[in-house]
């Protein structure tokens, strides 16, 4: 009996996530009363997997192929599943990610292994199994019990925070056959930008709607988030509009985040928005109506214009760094 | 007795309710104070079929029933009443007509096209000196042997610049008074008619309302809407449907407003509290309600017996009556709601009251509705 | 081609939620229900495919595990464009059971091209598309912004993080969309709405499948304590704030 971690790893490195589920995981194993195992797929430097043992893993079992460097979701789930029956697993944790949410499921169906995803902190209880994940977009949570033998979770970023736990870790080669067939996907062409803060990891999100007014008027955005060392994020309307990416839409419909600290300025705080920042662990909001629903969610707000509030906000950060 | 709507009625009204939000809400403010005509807006509406919902499918209409129109309607006038009447006119006054009384032939090459909402039409009954008593009309359309010879002006006309086909109403046999009245249809780049400028109007700022001048026009014979004399009685009929249309545009109009103001009052707060726990403002708000629900049954109740074939000229002037007067007190109760707020476009309800206004005199005035009803007790 | 577009009907996006049955069970009274947003923009960009003369795209079926209420959104779906509807008549108790259902209809029924949400708004399992790849053991795309055919040469556009891939793929395969997979819903036309009546929505019965999970309890967030509000003068002030009362910096 074990429980087992997938450590998903971005270019051979591991993020904070990865070691926030690492210390999950633990805390799963010593509450069950077992031994945690670590599994990384792809290829990564011996020194990035022993980063993993600082948080409580022992064991690290590693399938280091080159061909599995990037994401191939049948591939990767069919590698889980056959390593989770090697160390008899009795739960599998993923992060819920992209890759976690695409290859959580698959694993699920492999093992008739009851899944749940976006869970929130340890279970509830462990006989039955019981835990809580967000549901109707964050507006509530539910209790949900896995009744199958093996249990399948992906975990929310920010719900379990990093737990220091320095092991010696043993790292073993995970010898299996790979089959070719699971890659019908081909990757033709990859365009990655690697200077900007990537909003579903960020710690710090700067985040601004239709009282930006218009496109132009994005730089004092991005002045704050350039000194924060945040990601920038935008309400619908301004991704539908076209003043920002897609990517940068946050909300029910856009992307759930949960940042240590959201600044929302000039966004309204629609429900559907708010469904998509409620976790986030401090909500600042600028908005110049006062009665704006954002000001309910946020736990600081300034009542003002963004145009002048945002340049202020930058000021004093730069000057209390230096 | 059965109050429920089908499925179908229900995705019409889910229909209107998304395309007033998604296509018309953006921007009606600024096309309001600037009386733009909502030219993009129109043409997607008649892309979804709205503006021939009522039109059968053999002539490329939507088949929609009444009910639906109703719904459609309401959805529309919560948010933009200038677009919602020129669906009323097409719909109701225009189409309406031409498929129920124009020969096979008007209606291939004129409804076609206006049910598909490629073409607009125009109803063109008033005139300086006609309003209320339609019965003196001035326009004439003489008899040359071939065709008719129409002069005169006609006042007040929705789409009179947009619409390319005209429905005209004008006075062929002097001596026989309102029977001596004709319904033309007439090709509105015909030689001979000139269009007077757009009316700066108070409400429905965004419809394009003009006169529109006839000077020696030449009309086929073969555009005459059903017989020789029968065209006061046409426009007559005509506006007993149109009366639904503009009595859900009332409505929709009144709970449009209605809808904001119960909004703002459990947002707003005064003396420590949401002003919807002021018992005078929950109680305006429940005045509100109710008038809007009665007002609602009227226009379900004409929309109904004018789909199930029987008589609804009396219920469609009730209906008009009562939404228009509704419409007029409920938008002035959530101008009275939002307090200053209230008063400036930002909060839309200004507008509504605005555009409430008109609904108490077009297509019959609520004074004309009160004779319609009287005279509907007596028979 | 055949593209089959699993639909989810779930709660309007601006319903407050509350629970019965000493919150385990969610109170539908008042609900207004709608096609999950993400399965709207992969049934339009179905339509918009099937409308592009440059493939061989012919065919959009919907599909729904669920009861009958959930008839008037499938007919939602057909009067937007989709040629037929299939309800499996099954009350869904989880993202396994509702994708093994789908995957036996697809056993008898193959299709090419197989479209889910990211994830459904109720309960957020983001699972269905992947688990149907699973079950199918079809290629399964995440993340899918983009399904383009070129004379039925498949390209999909997938978002990563910071970034996108292109990918090529064979059909049959599951592609689970997101934002930018279509612009805009489609709105129904008068014409939709009349034809849907006409279109076939088939009840299919359940197969029997075993329910691995269950939800047994609901609870709400904590309220928000109050906004501390800052003079918007003082800048300073708030980054103390963060810093010292928030600990977030
Ligand atoms: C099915 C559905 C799904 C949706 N999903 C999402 C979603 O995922 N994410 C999302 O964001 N929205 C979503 N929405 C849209 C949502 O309902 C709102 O329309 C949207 O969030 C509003 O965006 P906003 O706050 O930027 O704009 P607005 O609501 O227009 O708000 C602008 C705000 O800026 C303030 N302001 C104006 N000028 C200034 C200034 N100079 N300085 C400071 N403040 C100023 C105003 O007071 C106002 O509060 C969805 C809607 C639907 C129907
Ligand atoms: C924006 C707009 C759009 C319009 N669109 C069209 C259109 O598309 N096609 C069209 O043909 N017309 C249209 N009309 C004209 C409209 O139908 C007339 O304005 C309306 O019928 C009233 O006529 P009137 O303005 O001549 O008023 P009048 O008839 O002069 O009435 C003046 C007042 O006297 C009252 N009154 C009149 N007679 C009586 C009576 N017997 N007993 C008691 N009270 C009476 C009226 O109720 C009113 O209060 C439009 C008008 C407007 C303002």
């Amino acid at each position: 009996m074990s429980v087992i971690a997938f450590a998903k790893n971005w270019n051979g490195k591991f993020k904070n996530s990865t070691f926030e589920l690492v210390s999950y995981t633990k805390a799963l194993a010593n509450q069950l009363n077992t031994n945690m195992v670590v599994l990384s797929i792809g290829e990564v430097a011996e020194e990035e997997l022993k980063l993993l043992g600082n948080y409580g893993a022992d064991k690290v079992l590693t399938v280091s192929n080159p061909q599995l460097n990037t994401l191939t979701s049948r591939a990767y789930a069919d590698i889980v599943a056959k390593a989770a029956n090697s160390v008899e697993a009795e739960v599998i944790v993923l992060s819920d990610n992209n890759s976690g949410k695409a290859i959580a499921p698959r694993v699920s169906v492999k093992l008739k292994a009851g899944h749940v995803a976006a869970v929130q902190e340890l279970p509830l209880s462990l006989d039955p199994f019981v835990v809580k994940k967000s549901v109707f977009s964050g507006k509530a949570f539910g209790h949900i019990q896995i009744k199958s033998d093996k249990k399948i979770l992906t975990i929310a970023k920010n719900c379990f925070g990093l737990v220091a736990n320095p092991c010696d870790v043993a790292i073993e080669e995970f010898a299996l056959d790979i089959d070719t067939n699971l890659f019908k996907v081909k990757i033709i062409q990859e365009e990655e930008q690697k200077d900007k803060v990537i909003l579903s990891d960020a710690d710090i999100v700067v985040s601004a709607g239709r009282g930006m007014r218009s496109p132009e008027n994005w730089t004092p955005v991005e002045e704050l988030a350039e000194v924060l060392g945040a990601a920038t994020a935008c309400s619908r309307p301004v991704s539908d509009e076209g003043w920002r990416g897609h990517e940068e839409h946050v909300g029910q419909t856009g992307k759930v985040i949960a940042p240590n600290l959201y600044i929302a300025a000039g966004i309204s705080g629609a429900i559907q928005h708010v469904a998509g920042i409620s976790r986030s662990k401090c909500i600042v909001a600028i908005n110049t109506d006062p009665e704006a629903p954002i000001f309910s969610v946020a736990d600081y707000g300034i009542v003002g214009d963004v145009m002048d509030v945002l340049p202020r906000l930058t000021k004093a950060l730069r000057n209390s760094k230096s | 007795m059965n109050f429920e709507f089908t499925e179908e009625q229900l995705m019409i009204r889910d229909a209107a309710r998304d395309f007033a939000q998604r296509e018309l809400l953006p921007g009606v403010i600024e096309r309001d104070e600037k009386a733009i005509y909502p030219t993009e807006q129109v043409k997607k509406l008649g892309e979804l079929g709205f503006l021939g919902m009522l039109v059968g499918l053999d002539y490329d209409g939507g088949g929609m029933d009444t009910i639906s129109y109703v719904l459609a309607m309401e959805e529309i006038s919560k948010i933009d009443s200038s677009v919602s009447v020129i669906m009323s006119v097409n719909n109701s006054l225009v189409c309406w007509g031409v498929e129920k009384y124009g020969t096979e032939e008007q209606k291939q090459k004129y409804l076609k096209p206006m049910a598909r909402g490629e073409k607009i039409g125009a109803f063109l009954l008033s005139e300086p000196e006609a309003g209320s008593d339609a019965t003196s009309q001035r326009t004439t359309a003489v008899d040359m042997g071939d065709h008719y010879l129409v002069n005169g002006t006609k006042n007040w006309i929705t789409s009179g610049k947009t619409a390319s086909t005209y429905i005209v109403i004008a006075q062929t046999n002097p001596e026989l008074k309102h029977r001596g009245i004709n319904a033309l249809i007439v090709e509105a780049d015909s030689e001979g008619i000139s269009v007077g400028p757009h009316e700066n109007k108070m409400g429905m700022r965004a419809s394009d309302t003009h006169s529109v001048m006839f000077n020696n026009v030449k009309v086929p014979k073969e555009n005459l809407l059903g017989e020789e004399g029968f065209g006061f009685k046409f426009a007559m009929k005509s506006l007993e449907g149109g009366r639904i249309g503009i009595a859900s545009q009332a409505l929709g109009i009144a709970s449009g407003a209605y809808e904001l103001a119960l909004k703002y009052a459990q947002e707003r707060k005064t003396f420590g509290k949401e002003i919807i726990n002021h018992q005078a403002i929950a109680f305006k708000l429940a005045d509100m309600a109710t008038e809007i629900e009665a007002a609602r049954f009227f226009c379900l109740k004409a929309a109904w017996l004018k789909d199930q074939g029987k008589p609804y000229g009396h219920a469609s002037a009730m209906a008009k009556l009562y939404a228009a007067e509704t419409a007029m007190k409920v938008t002035t109760e959530a101008v009275q709601i939002h307090g200053g707020y209230g008063y400036v476009k930002e909060y839309h309800v200004e507008r509504l009251m605005r555009d409430a206004k008109l609904t108490q005199i077009y297509e019959g005035t609520s004074e004309i509705q009160k004779i319609v009803i009287s005279r509907g007790l007596v028979d | 081609m055949k593209i089959l577009v699993c639909i989810s009907n779930v709660p309007d996006t601006t319903t407050k939620v509350k629970f019965k049955e000493g919150d385990s069970l969610f109170d539908d009274s008042g609900v207004q229900w709608i096609i999950n947003p993400w399965d709207e923009l992969a049934l339009t960009r179905a339509m918009e495919l099937k409308e592009d003369a440059g493939n061989s795209v012919n065919e959009i079926c919907v599909i729904h595990v669920g009861g009958a209420s959930a008839d008037a959104t499938l007919r939602k779906a057909l009067a937007i464009g989709a040629d037929k509807a299939v309800r499996i008549d099954a009350c869904p108790a989880d993202a396994y059971h509702v994708a093994g259902q789908i995957a036996e209809y697809l056993k008898e029924n193959p299709f090419d091209i197989i479209l889910s949400g990211i994830e459904s708004s109720d309960y957020n399992g983001s699972s269905v598309g992947a688990m149907i790849a699973e079950f199918m053991d079809y290629p399964g795309i995440s993340s899918v912004t983009s399904v383009n055919l070129d004379d039925d040469d498949i390209q999909i556009n997938r978002a990563i993080p910071g970034g996108k891939q292109v990918l090529k793929t064979e059909a049959p395969f599951v592609a689970v969309v997101q934002k930018g997979i279509a612009t805009e819903p489609r709105i129904p036309s008068m014409r939709g709405i009349m034809m849907a009546r006409k279109k076939p929505l088939e009840v299919k019965p359940a197969v029997e499948l075993e329910v691995l999970t269950e939800s047994i309890k609901f609870e709400l967030p904590q309220e928000k304590g109050a906004c501390k509000m800052i003079d918007s003068e003082s800048a300073e002030q708030l980054v103390e704030l963060l810093k010292n009362e928030a600990k977030v910096l």
